[in-house]
């Protein structure tokens, strides 16, 4: 079995996001980290590989900067990457996203696609879907929990009240939600080995996209004007003189966060 | 190269100098997935563990899994990572505790280098494999109860007697000793010092515990006793004669050491330095009092020096350039570095920092024992003081 997984190159969150004034894109240092929601992806990937004798191809799509991330992913035991690397695609907003990796998923010839369900550092959450539609598949979502018996997917779907249970035929795409699975740490052999891996980068017109479906011209769409969140405001004071509780189970209650 | 102008502005008050900047990706690489390991599997721990004075066996084959154990050595299920990443993972472990790290260099250096160095190629078939998934624990037994910083006046002996050696004698303050499945024992013979590796389920050989330590409490400490331990010649280390033996292994495990050590400091700077920034006294943070700053800028001074130095001296035993008075120049100044450091986070942190609460009485305690095993302070500066005048000055 062949699986794909989607992940992404980040700045590192623990450092400042700068926009870019005119596109409102992030800006993209050199360096850049893999995202840490992207490990449950790699990691569920990683075990449905193990139990079938599959292999793992990560795919991303990565405009600037070094693999440190991608190295990071190998070095949890994927077999190599695809890394779309094309200063064409600056620009690209989600639709083109979903395209780029489609293409380079169908080159691949996977028989699931496995992807985290939004990334951290700017997102619009609809790129699986996005890649489903594109490539045919059935898309299951916001997966919980995973199996797979024969080519036949079931899969735990979170919604809000509790999950639903959802099943497919390969050839399909799941996107996975944190906890779904633990994550391992990558060895230090698999590090040492991740430079030997291959990672193939080609441009967008390796994979026979057009320069006018992928970059800004591509997507259809522009950031018109970006705007701070307003601050948050005060919140609400609870004077504690024995009841408060019963005051922030209300306040609980009415956020049905319980 | 064009010239650059100094950049105005302030630096992480974490990494002051940049020192992350030093690293390639495989070497950072290693080091964030250590500080995780450490973050998810020690630090929950540890303060238990201290108190309880118990070292969690159960993170060896978690360690093995991971690769840590004899990392830096090439096949036989080890890693093969350069000096410097060995060096960075003790960082980060002993930012943990310096009980793991002296599981990790004992384990690493001190068991599995003799017989990766020393050993047969079918020793190491046997054992590092093993050795390296954590399945196998070694011990190294060089002190004994009177054979301290002079191991060379050591009284336990092996005889040969038919084709088998018989060992004699006991060995003091091993680390792990008694969680051990097989020890690297030195012993004198009439070729001169040999290492022998031995099973701990062999006949005659017990090892007792050392309890009531106030240091090192998470990690076991034994004496090894050996009543005529009986084993064939294939359990004698083959390519070593001497005090060279057991001294290489120190040398790699100080190398360990004067890297593990700057973990230790930081941990008890980055808490000081949290704490200070929080500490109300007198309607202020006490941070904003210069008598605090100026500790705090001490132990951050001291904490990236010794990073430094170490990052210099592993980028040299990469190099192949190091040597052993080199190490003794590390281990020295590092330890009591970290030591200082230590007992200044100790009282920045007031009465919190006699607790457990906080990591910093726990790795000050420690600290002490880093400083005495693997050449004391006088030892190495009684090294060092030979590699400069050319007159040794130990007896
Ligand atoms: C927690 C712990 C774990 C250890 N683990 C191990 C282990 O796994 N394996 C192992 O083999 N050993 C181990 N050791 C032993 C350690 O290496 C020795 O304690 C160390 O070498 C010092 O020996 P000593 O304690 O006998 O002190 P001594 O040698 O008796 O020294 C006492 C004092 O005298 C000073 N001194 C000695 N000689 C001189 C001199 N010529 N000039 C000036 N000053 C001198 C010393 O610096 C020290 O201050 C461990 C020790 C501890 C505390």
């Amino acid at each position: 079995m062949k699986i794909a997984v989607c992940v992404k190159q980040i700045p590192d969150p623990a450092t400042p996001y700068a926009l870019d004034p005119i596109t409102h894109f992030v800006v993209r240092p050199a360096e850049q980290v893999l995202d840490d929601t992207d490990r449950y992806g790699i990691e569920l990937g990683l075990q449905l590989a193990e139990a079938s004798g599959g292999t793992v191809t990560l795919v991303s799509m990565s405009p600037v900067g070094n693999l440190q991330g991608i190295r990071q992913a190998l070095a949890m035991g994927a077999d190599k990457a695809v890394v779309v690397n094309d200063p064409a695609l600056r620009g690209s907003g989600a639709l083109v996203t979903a395209r780029v990796l489609a293409a380079a998923i169908a080159r691949e010839e996977a028989d699931l696609v496995i992807t985290g369900t939004e990334s951290t550092d700017g997102y619009a959450g609809v790129v699986p879907q996005m890649i489903a539609e594109l490539l045919d598949l059935p898309a299951l979502t916001f997966a919980r929990k995973v199996t797979l018996e024969g080519t036949t997917l079931k899969v735990e779907r979170q919604t809000a009240g509790g999950y639903d249970e959802v099943e497919a035929t390969l050839p399909a795409l799941i996107s996975v939600t944190s906890g779904a699975v633990e994550p391992r740490y990558p060895t230090f052999k698999g590090i040492m080995q991740a430079k030997q891996k291959p990672v193939d980068q080609p441009t967008a017109a390796d994979l026979g996209l057009e320069p006018a479906t992928v970059g800004a011209a591509g997507s259809g769409q522009v950031i018109s004007e970006v705007r701070p969140a307003p601050e948050r405001s005060g919140g609400v004071k609870i004077k504690d003189e024995g009841e408060a509780h019963l005051e922030i189970v209300k306040l609980l209650e009415r956020a049905k966060v319980i | 190269m064009s010239h650059q102008p100094v950049r105005p502005g302030r630096s992480d008050p974490k990494d002051f100098l940049a020192i992350d900047a030093l690293l390639d990706d495989d070497e950072r690489l290693i080091r964030d997935t250590v500080r995780e390991f450490v973050a998810d599997r020690i630090l929950p721990g540890i303060a238990d563990w201290f108190e309880a004075g118990r070292f969690p066996k159960e993170l060896a084959l978690e360690m093995g899994k991971l690769g840590l154990l004899g990392m830096h050595l090439d096949g036989y299920g080890c890693a093969g990572t350069s000096n410097v990443a060995y060096g960075l993972a003790c960082t980060e472990l002993e930012y943990g505790d310096s009980g793991t790290r002296s599981f990790v260099s004992v384990q690493g250096s001190l068991s599995m280098f003799p017989i990766h160095a020393f050993g047969s190629e079918e020793q190491k078939q046997e054992w590092l494999p093993r050795m390296a998934a954590g399945e196998v624990i070694g011990c190294f037994g060089l002190t004994e109860a009177d054979a301290g910083s002079d191991p060379s006046s050591m009284r336990t002996h092996a005889r040969r007697q038919g084709g088998d050696w018989v060992i004699n004698g006991s060995k003091m303050w091993i680390t792990s000793g008694g969680i051990a499945d097989v020890a690297i024992v030195w012993a004198q013979t009439d070729e001169g010092i040999r290492g022998f590796i031995v099973p701990t389920d062999t006949a005659g050989f017990v090892a007792n515990d050392i309890h009531h330590k106030m240091s090192l409490r998470a990690s076991v400490t034994s004496e090894l006793v050996l009543t005529d331990v009986r084993l064939p010649e294939s359990f004698m280390l083959p390519d070593v004669v001497g005090m060279k033996g057991p001294l290489s292994c120190l040398n790699e495990a100080r190398f360990g050491i004067l890297f593990g050590v700057m973990g230790a400091a930081r941990a008890c700077y980055e808490a000081a330095l949290d704490y200070a920034g929080t500490r109300i006294m007198f309607s202020k943070p006490i941070a904003s009092f210069q008598l605090i700053q100026r500790q705090l800028v001490e132990m951050m001074i001291a904490t990236n020096r010794g990073m430094l130095l170490a990052m210099h001296l592993g980028r040299m035993k990469d190099a192949g350039t190091l040597t052993s008075s080199h190490i003794s120049f590390g281990k020295l100044d590092n330890v009591r570095t970290a030591l200082e450091v230590s007992r200044t986070a100790r009282s920045v942190l007031g009465a919190n920092g006699i607790t457990l609460e906080y990591p910093v009485i726990r790795h000050m305690n420690n600290l002490e024992s880093v400083f005495t095993y693997e050449g004391t302070n006088e030892i190495h500066t009684l090294i060092l003081g030979q590699a400069i005048t050319g007159i040794p000055a130990f007896s």
